[in-house]
């Protein structure tokens, strides 16, 4: 096959070309978060939508984030018994499985969960509503998308997503009871113990902190592909898929400067 | 025919705001990346007069229609909107003007997670002015206008397209609107659901003398909408009697390459002996 067979097809961008559209895209998204948080403030407030929203994020996405939590308090306390049992500390199991949920994998599980589920959701909606040009109508209605569709996602995500992380951790912790009572013969009353006296304010607060900035990225990433969605309906499959990518990036980058930043900030 | 509109710049040299005519287009020029799509369009939109815009498939004709709602800028010109320049305006400052605008959009844009109801009700409840009791009226006495009352709880995906278009009409005009835009009302509809489309428009105009501007590839529509009055005492559009043409403010404007070609009304537009018109019209 002749290489000019091979390119045919492929649009080549030069890199000024694609370095603008990363600036303008980095921008556009920089304005949609400063816009969709201004927006709590000002009138008109939607709060029927912001329940309805909420109702979809956080009801909707409740048994998955509790199964998945669960399921990883379980793993990680099978995981941790195999180390601890070598340095016969066991016993330690709650402590460990604690610290791990509650300042790390509750968050980021919840997070990472909320984002396959809800980004996606959000990208796919605003986008087909972009394509059929029900944004357009709306704004030719005098209605400010930004206040109507953006800001309510945002705000029940960040809410929604910080009460599912507090509940996703207890099923952590549960999950990690369930495997050191009944797989390593641990005394229940002496897991829980453990595991609540390890934690001190720094620890709840570093793990209730990262669902908020979690909970903002996952809406504003979402909305951001959405509302940028171009091409009819294959732009919209593009656009979900791209969302999901990005939220589920970010929230992993940006756990690794959060706990950074709480750390230093709480001297933990 | 009209010689082709004349740049309005005479007129806003001294610093002039038009005067408060609904639509005022000077000297709009807007392009997409390389291609120019429109070049120096100026044009004037009158109270209760509806103008149909002509052109071929990418002129620019629905594009117009989101400048004069501030949806689109232009790169270069003003568009006055009842005195208003809303290319300088702020989008927020946009949304009080727009709300004196109806919209009817090319595949009807409505909201397919909100009923008939809701969707015709939507301007009604972000204005947040009206108690229940009148918006169930107003929604009612919309649709009865549009004469789909029947379908107030269906959704969209279970309607037609014409019973679509009658319901973007009905949500377009529930706030009375001092303008109206029509984007393509009758494309791709069967020839008896256009009519219904057109009589609804006739009725717009005749009835509650709103200002509208048309964009339209069925020439036939606006020569029935320039030929026809509603009479109010049977409910339907009757055929002008002859000689009556001034009483029915329609006009016909037409784009080619980018420009106005012609801006006049039904009887100039057949007498015109420009090649490219009489080929568009024939």
């Amino acid at each position: 096959m002749a290489s000019g067979d091979f390119l045919s097809g492929v649009e080549l961008i030069s890199p000024a070309e694609w370095a603008k559209g990363k600036v303008k895209s980095s921008q556009d998204y920089f304005l949609l978060c400063v816009q969709s948080l201004g927006n709590i403030f000002r009138r008109p407030f939607y709060m029927a939508d912001t329940l309805q929203q909420a109702d979809l994020i956080g009801f909707g996405s409740l048994p998955i984030v509790l199964a998945a939590c669960f399921f990883t308090g379980a793993a990680l306390a099978l995981n941790s018994a195999t180390t601890l049992g070598r340095f016969g500390a066991l016993t330690v199991i709650g402590q460990l499985v604690s610290i791990g949920i509650v300042r790390e994998l509750g968050p980021v599980l919840a997070g990472l969960v909320v984002a396959g589920r809800n980004s996606s959701g959000m990208a796919s909606e605003l986008g087909s509503m972009i394509v059929t040009e029900q944004i357009d109508a709306m704004r030719a209605l005098g209605t400010d998308p930004m206040k109507k569709l953006v800001t309510p996602r945002v705000l029940s995500t960040i809410v929604m997503l910080f009460f599912l992380t507090i509940l996703g951790d207890f099923l952590g912790l549960i999950g990690g009871s369930v495997v050191a009572s009944m797989l390593l013969g641990l005394d229940a009353h002496e897991y829980w113990s453990n595991a609540w006296q390890i934690l001190v304010f720094s620890d709840v607060f570093m793990g209730l902190a990262k669902p908020v900035v979690f909970g903002f990225i996952v809406a504003t990433v979402g909305c951001y592909y959405g509302l940028s969605t171009k091409g009819g309906t294959q732009g919209v499959g593009r656009s979900t898929t791209e969302a999901v990518v990005a939220a589920m990036i970010l929230i992993i980058a940006v756990d690794v400067f959060v706990t950074r930043l709480l750390m230093i900030l709480l001297g933990s | 025919m009209s010689s082709p509109t004349q740049p309005l710049e005479h007129n806003l040299a001294g610093g002039q705001v038009p005067a408060k005519q609904p639509i005022v287009f000077d000297n709009v020029a807007l392009a997409f990346e390389d291609n120019i799509v429109l070049k120096g369009v100026s044009f004037r939109l009158e109270h209760g007069e509806t103008k149909a815009i002509f052109g071929i498939a990418g002129a620019g004709k629905s594009t117009m229609l989101k400048l004069v709602l501030g949806l689109m800028r232009p790169d270069a010109g003003d568009i006055y909107v009842f005195g208003e320049n809303v290319t300088r305006m702020k989008e927020g400052d946009l949304f009080a003007l727009r709300r004196k605008i109806g919209m009817v959009f090319q595949e009807s844009a409505l909201f397919d997670s909100l009923t008939v109801r809701e969707n015709v009700e939507f301007p009604l409840v972000e204005e947040g002015a009206s108690s229940e009791e009148e918006m169930e009226r107003r929604v009612r006495e919309a649709l009865s206008f549009v004469e789909l009352e029947h379908t107030l709880d269906m959704f969209p995906a279970q309607l037609s397209g014409g019973m679509r278009r009658r319901v973007a009409i009905a949500r377009a005009i529930i706030t009375q609107p001092e303008i109206l835009l029509y984007d393509s009302p009758t494309g791709g509809l069967d020839p008896i659901t256009s009519t219904t489309i057109v009589e609804l428009i006739v009725k717009q105009r005749d009835v509650y003398k709103t200002s509208s501007l048309l964009v339209s590839h069925r020439l036939q529509d606006a020569f029935t909408m320039a030929t026809h009055y509603f009479d109010r005492s049977s409910n339907h559009m009757r055929h002008l009697p002859p000689g009556s043409r001034a009483e029915v403010p329609m006009t016909f404007l037409i784009l080619r390459e980018g420009k106005v070609i012609f801006d006049g009304d039904a009887h100039e537009l057949a007498r015109c002996t420009d090649p490219y018109i009489k080929e568009y019209i024939s």
